[in-house]
């Protein structure tokens, strides 16, 4: 089947192979002079400084040495505090990179769910393929990057079951999503075998409304509430950086909670 | 009979090294290093607090922000950290191991905070000798290093809720560790407008925090008087 991921025709891979020293050698000494210049830039906090590249690569080289640090800190077997039903927030909060009036209903019966990458079974899905996988219900906090949280409980197939079930090759880096929205999104493969990482299909014990990711979104409770798309309609298992919304827009990619 | 009499000899035989300075080259070097990266932790800090406010109506202009968004506020904000926690551990080890804390920061007399307090309400800011810290002074010194220290932790607490949830419930929640956090940045900011000011009034501390200041006595303590 054909990735929705990859375009049909990709640029020559060697062009990246022959300039890859080039580039290593760029991000460092970028890091080591937006080091220096991190201090000098601190006393113009305020004045108009429109962040010199320099500065913006060093600070993305320093995100990408915390998304490893954080896959460190990452304990697989640690679970997510979890709450009791009553204090599930009816409905949930809603927020997206757009207005709720914005939202635009996907339909449940025609919806498919694309599977591609390093998988057995590119077969896609529907609705009714996803709800008769062993179901797992949790109360999870949800925690933003802006810093506001509630807590949420959510139903549908742990990511792993499903993994499992197409065949995915479990050692793959990312398993990455596209949304109906326009959200890519993606993840370690350590928090995709985690089980608090849903693919949910229903909140407070009701199928899941339109506003917050009907037919089904991910839901993990061990990353930040960004990593969390909704409306998934692609699911694709690979070894190469996938990336995301916010994540092209300078947010950190690994966001672990 | 011992013939060796060469123990207390040797240690009491005075050394030739030149007397210590008040600031120490790895202190001025710590001390800077924490003025420029405490900076970058408050203001970056302002920018992501911005998106969703702790105190409602209250917010932090623009230009007072690091990041010209919430984006790179929070990449500002975690490169920080890091030198935030190594510079602060390594003067942590330093002020234990050269007992520069106990030396400088203690003892603190009941009966010398009230005098100081007086003596301050009534202008008189004795700072002949910038090599003696009054009560009040070693109080606020300490507290700000504690207020360090509790970023750190509270901050660790926001950073990773699950990966250490036991320290957040600890600190009472996830929303409370968020407020501690706040409130730990406001006590900091208020001693740097307290630190800023007097450092300003008495400039020979700011020259002292640059070259090293005045020579101790030997054997110094927060007693010992400068040797020219």
């Amino acid at each position: 089947m054909k990735s929705p991921f990859r375009p049909d025709a990709v640029p020559d891979a060697s062009v990246l192979e022959v300039h890859r020293p080039l580039i290593r050698s760029l991000e460092r000494r970028g890091l080591i002079r937006g080091g220096m210049s991190l201090g000098a830039l601190v006393m113009l906090t305020g004045c108009d400084v429109k962040r010199p590249e320099s500065v913006e690569s060093a600070l993305l080289a320093i995100s990408r040495l915390n998304d490893w640090v954080q896959a460190q800190l990452f304990d697989p077997d640690r679970l997510a505090p979890t709450y009791p039903a009553s204090m599930i927030l009816r409905p949930p909060k809603f927020n997206a990179y757009y207005d709720v009036t914005d939202v635009k209903p996907v339909n449940g019966a025609t919806w498919r769910l694309d599977v591609s990458g390093l998988v057995a079974d590119k077969r896609p899905w529907t609705l009714q393929d996803l709800q008769a996988l062993p179901q797992t219900s949790m109360v999870i906090k949800h925690i933003c990057v802006e810093g506001w949280s509630y807590i949420g409980g959510w139903t549908g197939a742990t990511l792993r079951t499903f993994l499992e079930h197409v065949g995915a090759d479990l050692r793959a880096k990312y398993v990455a999503f596209k949304t109906a929205d326009n959200y890519p999104s993606s993840i370690d493969m350590a928090t995709a075998l985690h089980p608090q990482t849903l693919l949910a299909t229903q909140y407070g014990g009701a199928t899941l409304a339109d506003p917050f990711g009907f037919p089904m979104r991910l839901r993990t409770a061990t990353k930040l509430g960004y990593k969390n798309p909704k409306w998934v309609t692609a699911i694709e298992v690979t070894n190469t950086y996938p990336g995301g919304y916010w994540e092209s827009r300078g947010f950190n990619w690994f966001a672990g909670i | 009979m011992n013939p060796e009499p060469t123990t207390a000899s040797a240690l009491s035989t005075p050394r030739h090294r030149p007397a210590r300075r008040l600031h120490p080259w790895p202190i001025r070097i710590m001390h800077w290093i924490n003025a420029v990266v405490m900076l970058v932790m408050i203001t970056s800090g302002w920018g992501i607090y911005d998106d969703d406010v702790i105190i409602r109506g209250f917010h932090f202009n623009q230009f007072w922000r690091l990041g010209d968004w919430a984006a790179w506020s929070l990449n500002w904000h975690f490169a920080g950290m890091w030198f935030l926690a190594i510079n602060g551990l390594a003067y942590l080890v330093y002020g234990f191991v050269t007992g520069r804390f106990r030396e400088r920061l203690l003892p603190i007399r009941p009966a010398e905070v009230v005098q100081t307090i007086v003596d301050t309400l009534h202008f008189k800011i004795a700072h002949e000798d910038i090599t003696i810290y009054n009560a009040v002074q070693k109080i606020l010194y300490i507290v700000v290093i504690l207020a360090g220290i509790a970023q750190v932790i509270t901050g660790l607490a926001i950073w990773k809720p699950v990966q250490f949830s036991g320290l957040v419930s600890l600190l009472g929640g996830f929303q409370t560790a968020r407020v501690l956090h706040f409130a730990g940045m406001a006590v900091i900011v208020g001693f740097l407008i307290v630190h800023v000011a007097l450092a300003v009034l008495v400039p020979k501390t700011i020259w002292a925090m640059l070259a090293g200041g005045p020579r101790l006595k030997p054997g110094n303590h927060a007693e010992g008087s400068p040797v020219a």
